[in-house]
């Protein structure tokens, strides 16, 4: 037997699979482990691109727009994700700063940016870009240090800590950062692996 | 609606005498060293998976401890100083009245990390030999270790989130305390073992018979 395009493995347990084509909206599972190994929907790659961008832009407003204002009679502060990854920039705290920036801000950027780089060209029928498969390996990789949804449940958290200190409102970032956690969740159930190298190889071939 | 792929009749891609790539499920010839169509890294079972999931798991369990004992919040208010435990401040805020907040700072900050120490060292033992246990339970353990691990972080954004709003000099200040980057450092740990593991062995020790059957 020689490895061809068809033969498939289980990037969980290993099992190997001979898949002929997956018919349109069905999703295809591993017989042993039950993972989901392929899933057909013409439209998943158009969809994924279309989300990361958006994602992208929403980041924008996230990063440099205050996300919390806190206000009471006698003092005001506001904070952006920025500001708050910043505040731990002294002394031994640095490389808490360092690892609140990767995964709130760098690692997110830099997955969607690798998605819209590996597929983007794909949804105008254009070959690749250079590096596709790097970028596509590299927004795997990052899946689980991409926490943004992770640091919305800490500001709901932290509103409830400061709730007696004073008044919160929530900044225009914060409706931003809401809106990027559920079109990532969207996002990441319209990927299957398979699906994806085998539209990245077809239009590699083109 | 689901569906499953065309079983071959050697079992996994290892059997038949290819490795698979994880990244992107391409199949190539056993030996191939990076993956034709993705260019990841290929082994068939990685050899030092097990090294490294002891030894990440060894600094997580580390870091963990300080995490617990030293303050994990500076807050000063007029004058006075107080500092808060990771538990200390779940007790806080159940004093608060704030029940289901404090539930899931304790269940993040607590419950995962030690079930994740738990769940680890098990899985770690079990995969070495033979076992008796139905591998799709061993897989939905690991998953969901996998899975959880990374919301452990939301203690030290919450830290984060307060110290940078709080600072209003001499009247109310907050600031970080040194577990909470041993915490951070802890959750990283922990993440990089159950990364580590190689889910594929999970079914390697197991008897043909017993593996045929549907977990």
């Amino acid at each position: 037997m020689a490895p061809s395009d068809d033969l498939v493995c289980c990037p969980v347990c290993d099992a190997l699979h001979e898949i002929r084509g997956v018919e349109e909206g069905k999703r295809l599972r591993c017989v042993r482990c039950n993972t989901v190994i392929a899933v057909d929907r013409p439209e998943a790659i158009v969809r994924v691109v279309v989300l990361a961008t958006t994602s992208l832009i929403l980041m924008f407003i996230v990063i440099f727009f205050p996300f919390l204002e806190l206000r009471n009679g006698v003092f005001d502060s506001e904070a952006s994700v920025f500001e708050t990854a910043m505040t731990f920039n002294r002394g031994i705290m640095a490389p808490l700063a360092i690892a609140v920036t990767l995964f709130v801000i760098v690692l997110p950027v830099a997955r969607l940016m690798s998605f819209v780089w590996a597929l983007g060209p794909l949804t105008f029928d254009r070959p690749p870009l250079p590096g596709a498969a790097f970028a596509l390996r590299l927004a795997d990789t990052l899946r689980p240090w991409a926490m943004a949804e992770i640091f919305m449940i800490g500001v709901a958290v932290a509103l409830v800590k400061l709730g007696d200190l004073a008044t919160l409102a929530m900044g225009p970032a914060f409706w931003s950062f809401a809106a990027i956690v559920f079109i990532t969740a969207i996002q990441d159930t319209q990927l299957s692996k398979y699906s994806i190298w085998t539209a990245l190889d077809t239009a590699s071939r083109r | 609606m689901d569906g499953t792929g065309h079983r071959i009749a050697a079992l996994t891609a290892r059997e038949a005498g290819f490795v698979g790539c994880r990244h992107c499920t391409r199949v190539s010839p056993m030996g191939t060293r990076t993956c034709p169509r993705c260019g990841g890294a290929l082994e068939s079972r990685d050899r030092t998976s097990m090294q490294r999931v002891w030894a990440w798991w060894l600094v997580g369990l580390m870091a963990y401890i300080p995490a617990n004992l030293y303050p994990m919040l500076l807050t000063r208010t007029v004058g006075q100083v107080q500092d808060a435990t990771i538990v200390g401040g779940v007790i806080e805020l159940a004093h608060h009245g704030a029940y289901g907040v404090a539930g899931i700072v304790f269940f993040a900050s607590v419950i995962i990390p030690v079930g994740k120490f738990i769940a680890i060292a098990y899985l770690a033992v079990i995969v070495h030999r033979p076992h008796g246990h139905k591998p799709g339970h061993l897989l939905h353990l690991y998953e969901v270790v996998e899975w959880i691990g990374r919301w452990s972080m939301i203690d030290v954004f919450v830290v984060a989130i307060l110290a940078a709003l709080v600072q209003f000099n001499l009247l109310a200040t907050i600031n970080p305390g040194v577990a909470a980057v041993c915490f951070a450092l802890s959750v990283v740990f922990t993440m990089l073992a159950a990364i580590s593991f190689d889910s594929r062995r999970i079914w390697d020790q197991i008897r043909r018979t017993s593996d045929e059957s549907p977990a």
